[in-house]
């Protein structure tokens, strides 16, 4: 029985698909961070982890952070032992790629805890695992960007063959992460093949100035698939 | 062909995308012919066909293997190159006469190598990425490579090219997987 730190975007939902192909996974995990320059956790539409745990069937742990440092992390800690306590989880999936920094910090809290923890993207060739969420019939859309050189176009883009090539000329160039777990890039998955049901996104604002762009989704809807 | 064993729980685990994976994906970029076993389908036949091999690493609540150290007595006699990665340094370790010490460690740290081998190269300080609730004493026959005696960051058979490293190559030093690949 495993507990998913769960963010919305495609790193956590891909780890969550593979954890289920393996073992039981018994909840999502969301912090909920007011810092919107969080360290650890995602923020852009973390707040609508609810329908996506919604369309996945399962529960969801939904766990507010000042996003703050360091006290972060006793939050983060305080949401997994409650996932422990409520669902009997004797584990954590994570979707860390490259993130040392993440990683280590998750790993010692499963340690405190007496969990196992999973990374099941660990060191993952970033290119391939985006080519291989597009094979493995998932819709994402980018809903921030954050870095050089992003312009407004990349902001409510669905993720494609063609902005892969993209990410992947700018991975060159750049030496940006093309996966975004440097901060540069935000997802949110719509559908995907542990979804039961599909998002559809009905209203979302753009706002982009200087490199820096958000898609606020601002009214969605499952429907079936 | 490097043949990876995979130390992991159970085969074909969770945990293998995050220990074995990687590994297999440095030798992949160099296009090093490999293959993957679980340390409980391992046999004659495919210890005899490898070329060398690489013990991989487990999650640190992932010690099932400590219990089966009976399905490496092969190392004692095997004569081609062999890397263990810390759950298999301490298999390597165990196999040789030493024993599973309490050395709870987690992220990067500096490692301090002390002697030149073909694997590591020249003395100096490097950092790499730990994960693991136990350490392995250094056995009888093995020369320390990096750390001190007591906390073994790495060490290497004095007369094969075998060698347990008890931090993790796929992050951040994927050149000592590349090297192994080349000795």
């Amino acid at each position: 029985m495993l507990g998913v730190l769960f963010s919305g975007g495609k790193d956590s939902v891909f780890a969550c698909y593979r954890a289920m192909q393996k073992e039981t996974v018994a909840c999502l995990i969301t912090l909920v961070s007011e810092n919107e320059d969080s360290y650890m956790f995602h923020t852009p539409n973390i707040r609508k982890t609810d329908l996506q745990a919604d369309a996945m069937g399962l529960p969801l742990l939904s766990w507010p952070t000042k996003g703050e440092k360091e006290e972060e992390l006793q939050d983060l800690k305080d949401a997994i032992a409650t996932a422990k306590e409520m669902y009997g989880i004797e584990g954590i999936v994570t979707g860390a790629i490259e993130s040392v920094y993440q990683a280590a910090r998750v790993q010692r809290i499963c340690r405190d805890l007496d969990l196992w923890c999973f990374n099941p993207l660990w060191q993952i060739d970033q290119i391939d695992y985006l080519r291989l969420l597009l094979s493995e019939g998932f819709q994402i859309i980018i809903t921030g960007v954050f870095a050089y050189p992003f312009d407004s176009s990349w902001v409510g883009a669905e993720l494609t063959q063609e902005r892969i090539r993209k990410l992947e000329v700018l991975q060159k160039r750049y030496q940006i992460n093309p996966s975004g777990e440097g901060g540069e890039l935000e997802t949110f998955v719509l559908d995907g093949p542990l979804f039961k049901k599909r998002i559809n996104i009905l209203r979302a604002s753009k706002a982009y100035e200087n490199y820096r762009g958000r898609l606020t989704i601002e009214d969605m809807r499952l429907e079936e698939k | 062909m490097i043949l990876l064993v995979d130390l992991c729980y159970k085969k074909d685990s969770l945990s293998g995308y995050e220990f074995v994976h990687p590994i297999a994906n440095i030798l992949k970029r160099i296009e090093a012919p490999h293959g993957i076993v679980h340390y409980t389908g391992l046999h004659g036949d495919l210890l005899e066909s490898a070329e060398k091999i690489i013990l991989c690493g487990t999650a640190l609540k992932d010690n099932a293997y400590c219990e089966q150290i009976g399905q490496f007595s092969w190392l004692k006699s095997y004569e081609k190159p062999v890397l263990g990665i810390c759950a298999g340094m301490q298999i390597i370790g165990l196999a040789f006469g030493g024993e599973i010490v309490s050395q709870p460690t987690i992220g990067l740290e500096k490692i301090e190598i002390i002697r030149e081998t073909p694997l590591l190269g020249e003395p100096r300080q490097i950092e790499g990425y730990h994960l693991h609730n136990f350490g392995v004493t250094m056995p009888d026959g093995f020369d320390l490579v990096a750390g001190v005696q007591q906390r073994a960051e790495a060490f290497s058979h004095c007369q094969r090219s075998i060698y347990g490293i008890i931090f993790h190559p796929e992050v951040r030093n994927r050149w000592i997987v590349e090297r192994f690949a080349n000795l």
